[in-house]
């Protein structure tokens, strides 16, 4: 909402300067977002200096300007100036600018090989005067310090730009802005005198409001005007139109606008010649369709509030006319509408056709319904003003009048709900100026609520009304309750937090990608699961929720990969969508790594990051966030995207379905389809949702702390085995052996090929024994590892090497 | 006696000019060792006359002495010598780099929410969460928006649906209206979380974080509001003193309604936070419409509080200087390292919010 101190002024009886009036405005909930002059095309023209003029290299009278405009900025310009030269101070046009003389608008462009930012202009250029022979020349010591502003002073009124929340359509209207004022002290609101206007004759086109199911129109006013002259406003109006960032029309339009930013009161103006007989207020049918005053052509749906003639339809009620009847320089007689449309009927019908106008905007929020006869009046005047005609009475139809509302208000409620006490005298003094009828009944106050303020319903609504306009500077601060009602986080937030900082502290840098993805990448992830499409979505690219965290992970890791980085460590910890109802969602860590360990290290051998790696990374951030390591299983089930021979999952329990983590290569089908480029790619993913809660707190946990003094002895084995055979199931085969003797069970190398048969390998196992209650003999162990072997040989076919 | 004298003094001899411990050694066991010299010498002791006895015997230990020191100041003098010798070869540049360091780092969004929560925590909040696919009921309508609230304008929502009835939620605060239906008064939770909107450009990313305040009980107002928020932002821009000030707003789920600016000023092309003229608008709080209230069950007669929902990654702007939103949520390996904290820097009160 924009208007000027001026206008303001038209309403409010003030002592305040203007900077008393932004404050207050922002201080009783009207927003101001700027107060400046309204811009001016010449506004883009600013004082620059050439640093530097040399030959254009393609062109002997040209120049090739290097110029200074300021905030550190120097661009180039190619000039035609005789008197452009190194250290000049002139005037330059940046690319967008218009030049008043010719109104031409200034694109970038090369001229002659060399591209030209802008222009240097000369006095003929900008009107200034005759001098085409040159640029400008600005005197030194005036403008050496204001390079880079504004060469023309703007000299338009300061406009005032308010945000005005969706409840206050009365703030859409310069004089309910003056009114809110008034109340909280800034002024005293003027009294709108009743204009002394003649009537003659009736109101001769007949106006039917239909009644119909959901009919958008409640009231229907207006006048006709007859004998008018319509023609360019004058400079008041125009100024005022302008001010408020739009183009002056005609006289007549221009007055409908100004009633409506003055009183917010939308007001339509027909050419009553072109009406067919009559109007009728009614809904559209499907197929329907008009001429808008937007020169676009619409469409109706059925039940669409239209103001018709037997030709058809006019215009959309209280959203936009039709340039069937609209008013032109030649219109001599003119109906004036001044109607109430129903919010709810507004927003269907601009949301169902995409339109968005100035009046559309302010039913939608809601219009004063008593405000009817006031707008008619307040144009008619001007109009006769400006136009000359003479006016018919006012003809109002109705097909539903307005009920007054009343609110018992109990003044302790305001205590109650903002912590501090304000008098009732005080508090009757803002209702009243806000336009409330107050009455006393003991300690109750019954209030008639204002036409104008269809926001207002409830008690509540009263306290807002009274602090706002009070100031919330008066609200005390008070210091913070410390009460815990239950402990920060829960079990899985706490888990959430660990597995984050110890992925992290794995080398990974943390990422937030979206929660949507492209579909075609995330169709190689998605498994099993459901696509959920976006119906709006903000790119087609961005158009599925992710099934999965990895398709954006993947998709980032191969930019990066793309801007020159090789060793990347990346993870993204969030949702992942199984489904497209609320709640069907996992939150999952994904982590990717691609490219060497130890590149270029003047020590270490280097190599391809792998399996083994992601492998130590998920485990042991499984194992800081407090899972036991020992209760642990791995398996080789894992989703496709995974490279189905070096891939894990990671399970708490044998018989669980889901896996609490995968691990391994990525299918090497995705990276070709991604043309990812990179010597090596793993990936790990850990599902929170899946990992069993503990119901115990680790000083439960933390069990009685037993070691053994006793000798251990140590022993190498090493066992030719089936190729397919899991080292796991061999390690658990030893531990089962003697699980209180066995303290651990080591692989430390695996091969085959030379001198072990086809489809074997050997594993090398160090087994640790040792006893809580003795020192163990040879005897002792030789037993155990006859044991070893014997048990190891009939429970998976292995063979000792001997 | 003479001639243990002479012995005596070649053996003292032969140690000062032999450098090999092998030598030495041999040398003790001739001396010392089992039919040693020095042993022998005592063992004739018992065949002299008593007066000579004593001299000799005391003549005797005196060279055993001698004999025994000088062989162990060599010993140490050789194994010096080549211990000296050896760490002299052994000598590396220990200016050659170290294995490489795998630095990793949190998301300054993520790190901005750990610094939320633990202010919280101190002051009694636990944390909620929702899901980010959310009804239009718990959205919208629950939040006292019906569906011709020109208020829903404000929220270019995603939507999963064409009914309109699934969508992406456009703030935490459905998290109120979750938390409220499954509980019982009072509350008082905070909810982070991230939310969607179909805008982008500079300021504005289809997807942001927030995070949602509540703290429902019987006799909340705007003034343990206005001294919650008050305590929030000292903490969490850590500074003494800051400029803030409460303006009347309209949210359609609280009433009264506020947004919270705090001062700040421009130095050296840099924002600085809490003093100055100028105001950012940071919030939007109130509290907690009797609508809203019914909806969840809770009886607005005898509870009522407050409710404040913050932009997330804008305090993470203000507060490290980082000045475009959409970098955020783009991946730059380089921003990323530049932005990102140390994973062991977790926010706490005891040890600072930040470093």
């Amino acid at each position: 909402m924009k208007f000027t101190v001026d206008w303001l002024k038209n309403h409010l009886d003030t002592k305040f300067n203007n900077n008393q009036i932004i404050d207050k405005l922002t201080n009783i909930g009207l927003e101001v977002e700027s107060f400046e002059s309204s811009a001016s095309e010449l506004d883009t023209f600013i004082v620059a200096k050439i640093i530097n003029a040399k030959t254009h290299p393609n062109a002997d009278r040209l120049k090739l300007c290097d110029v200074d405009i300021g905030s550190d900025k120097t661009i180039e310009v190619v000039c035609g100036a005789p008197n452009a030269k190194n250290g000049l101070l002139t005037v330059y046009a940046p690319p967008g600018s218009i030049i008043p003389k010719n109104q031409m608008k200034l694109s970038v462009s090369k001229i002659r090989g060399v591209t030209s930012y802008g222009m240097l202009c000369s006095e003929s250029e900008l009107l200034l005067s005759n001098e085409s022979n040159g640029i400008i020349e600005l005197k030194n010591n005036k403008y050496t310090n204001k390079i880079g502003e504004k060469y023309f002073k703007n000299t338009s009124e300061k406009v005032i730009d308010l945000s005005i929340t969706p409840n206050r359509p009365d703030c859409l209207g310069v004089r309910g802005i003056a009114r809110d004022l008034s109340a909280a002290g800034a002024g005293k609101l003027k009294i709108n005198k009743k204009p002394n206007l003649k009537y003659r004759g009736n109101q001769n086109i007949n106006v039917t409001i239909k009644k119909e199911k959901a009919q958008g129109c409640t009231i229907f006013g207006s006048c006709l005007i007859k004998g008018v002259t319509n023609k360019e406003s004058p400079k008041w109006l125009k100024d005022k139109i302008m001010s408020l960032g739009q183009k002056p029309i005609s006289a007549i339009v221009d007055i409908t606008n100004y009633v409506m930013f003055d009183l917010n009161r939308p007001l339509h103006a027909y050419d009553a010649d072109k009406i067919d007989n009559e109007i009728i207020v009614r809904n559209s049918s499907k197929g329907e369709s008009f001429e808008a005053l937007d020169n676009k052509k619409y469409i109706l749906e059925n039940d669409m509030c239209v103001i018709s003639d037997r030709s058809g339809v006019l215009g959309l009620g209280g959203i936009i006319g039709g340039t069937r009847s609209g008013t032109e320089y030649s219109t001599k007689n003119i109906l004036l509408e001044s109607a109430y449309f129903l919010p709810r009927s507004i927003r269907k019908t601009s949301k169902q056709l995409n339109i968005d106008t100035d009046a559309k905007f302010r039913f939608e929020r809601g219009i004063d319904p008593l405000s009817i006869e006031e707008g008619l009046i307040k144009a008619s005047e001007l109009i006769k003003q400006i136009c000359g005609g003479e006016i018919s009475n006012l003809d109002v139809k109705k097909i539903d009048t307005y009920k007054k509302i009343i609110i018992n208000f109990d003044p302790f409620l305001f205590e109650k709900t903002t912590g501090f006490n304000v008098e009732n005298e005080e508090l009757i003094k803002i209702l009243e100026k806000l336009g409330f009828d107050v009455s006393r009944n003991k300690k109750i106050l019954k209030l008639v609520v204002p036409s104008w303020r269809p926001d207002i319903t409830q008690s509540i609504d009263i306290v807002e009304e009274i602090v706002r306009i009070k100031g919330y500077e008066h609200i005390n601060t008070s210091e913070p309750v410390k009460t815990r009602l239950k402990p920060t986080l829960n079990y899985y937030q706490k888990l959430f937090h660990f597995l984050q900082r110890s992925v992290a502290s794995k080398g990974y840098l943390e990422t937030v990608t979206w929660s949507f993805t492209d579909s075609k990448i995330n169709q190689l992830f998605k498994e099993n699961d459901q696509e959920i499409p976006i119906v709006n979505p903000i790119s087609s690219d961005l158009n599925v929720l992710r099934n999965s965290i990895f398709p954006n992970l993947i998709f980032y890791l191969k930019k990066n990969l793309d801007r020159g980085f090789k060793d990347i460590s990346l993870f993204e910890i969030g949702p992942a969508f199984k489904g497209k109802n609320p709640g069907d969602q996992l939150t999952v860590i994904g982590a990717v790594r691609a490219g060497k360990v130890s590149r270029l290290s003047w020590n270490d051998k280097e190599r391809i990051v792998d399996t083994f790696d992601v492998k130590k990374d998920v485990i042991q951030s499984l194992c800081e966030a407090g899972i036991n390591k020992d209760e642990i299983i791995i398996d080789d089930r894992t989703p496709s995207y995974y490279h189905p021979g070096k891939s894990g999952g990671v399970y708490q329990n044998k018989n669980e379905k889901n896996a609490i983590a995968y691990f391994g290569e990525i299918h090497p089908n995705i990276i070709k389809k991604l043309d990812i480029k990179t010597e090596g790619l793993v990936i790990f993913e850990i599902c929170l949702d899946y990992i069993r809660a503990s119901k115990q707190k680790i000083k439960d946990l933390k069990s009685e702390y037993t070691f053994s003094d006793f000798q251990k002895s140590e022993r190498d084995f090493a066992f030719i085995i089936n190729k397919n055979f899991k080292s796991q199931e061999l390690v658990n085969i030893i531990k089962s052996v003697d699980n209180k003797l066995i303290k651990s069970v080591r692989v430390f190398d695996v091969f085959e090929g030379e001198n072990i048969p086809g489809g074997k390998k050997s594993i090398a196992v160090n087994v640790t024994i040792q006893s809580e209650e003795k020192t163990l003999n040879e005897n002792d162990l030789d037993n155990i590892n006859k044991l070893i072997i014997s048990s190891v040989e009939s429970k998976s076919g292995a063979k000792i090497r001997s | 006696m003479s001639d243990i004298k002479k012995i005596k003094d070649d053996y003292i001899d032969k140690l000062n000019t032999e450098n090999k411990i092998e030598k030495v050694n041999n040398i003790k066991s001739e001396l010392f060792g089992k039919n040693g010299i020095i042993p022998n010498e005592f063992k004739k002791l018992g065949s002299i006359s008593v007066e000579e006895r004593k001299k000799l015997a005391s003549d005797l230990n005196n060279i055993k002495d001698e004999l025994q020191n000088k062989i162990s100041t060599k010993t140490q003098e050789i194994e010096t010598k080549e211990i000296n010798l050896k760490l002299e070869k052994e000598k590396i540049d220990v200016t050659l780099p170290e294995r490489n360091i795998e630095i990793g780092k949190i998301h300054p969004v993520s790190q901005v929410i750990d610094e939320i929560s633990s202010i919280f925590s101190e002051i009694g909040f636990s944390v909620e969460e929702g899901p980010d696919v959310e009804n239009e009921y718990n959205n919208f309508t629950a939040l006292n928006t019906p569906d011709n609230h020109p208020a829903r304008d404000m929220h270019d929502t995603f939507y999963l649906d064409n009914n309109k009835e699934l969508l992406l939620r456009t703030h935490t605060s459905p998290v109120q209206v979750r938390t409220m239906l499954k509980g019982k008064p009072p509350f008082k939770i905070i909810a982070p979380g991230r939310t969607y909107r179909s805008d982008s450009d500079q300021t504005h990313a289809p997807m942001f974080h927030q995070v949602e305040g509540l703290h429902i009980d019987k006799n909340i107002n705007m003034g343990h509001l206005k001294g919650c928020l008050n305590y929030f932002i000292k903490e969490f821009f850590e500074v003494d003193k800051i400029k803030m000030r409460f303006r009347p707003s309209h949210f359609p789920f609280t009433e009264p309604s506020a947004e919270v600016d705090i001062g700040y000023e421009i130095k050296n092309g840099k924002i600085v936070i809490g003093e100055g003229n100028k105001w950012l608008e940071i919030l939007g709080c109130g509290m907690v419409h009797p609508n809203v209230l019914k909806n969840v069950n809770v009886n607005p007669s005898k509870y009522q509080g407050y409710a404040f929902g913050i932009g997330i990654d804008r305090l993470g702007m203000l507060k490290y200087g980082i000045n475009d939103l959409r970098a955020f949520f783009e991946t730059d390996y380089r921003w990323l390292s530049h932005f990102g904290f140390d994973p062991l820097d977790v926010p706490s009160n005891y040890r600072g919010l930040s470093r």
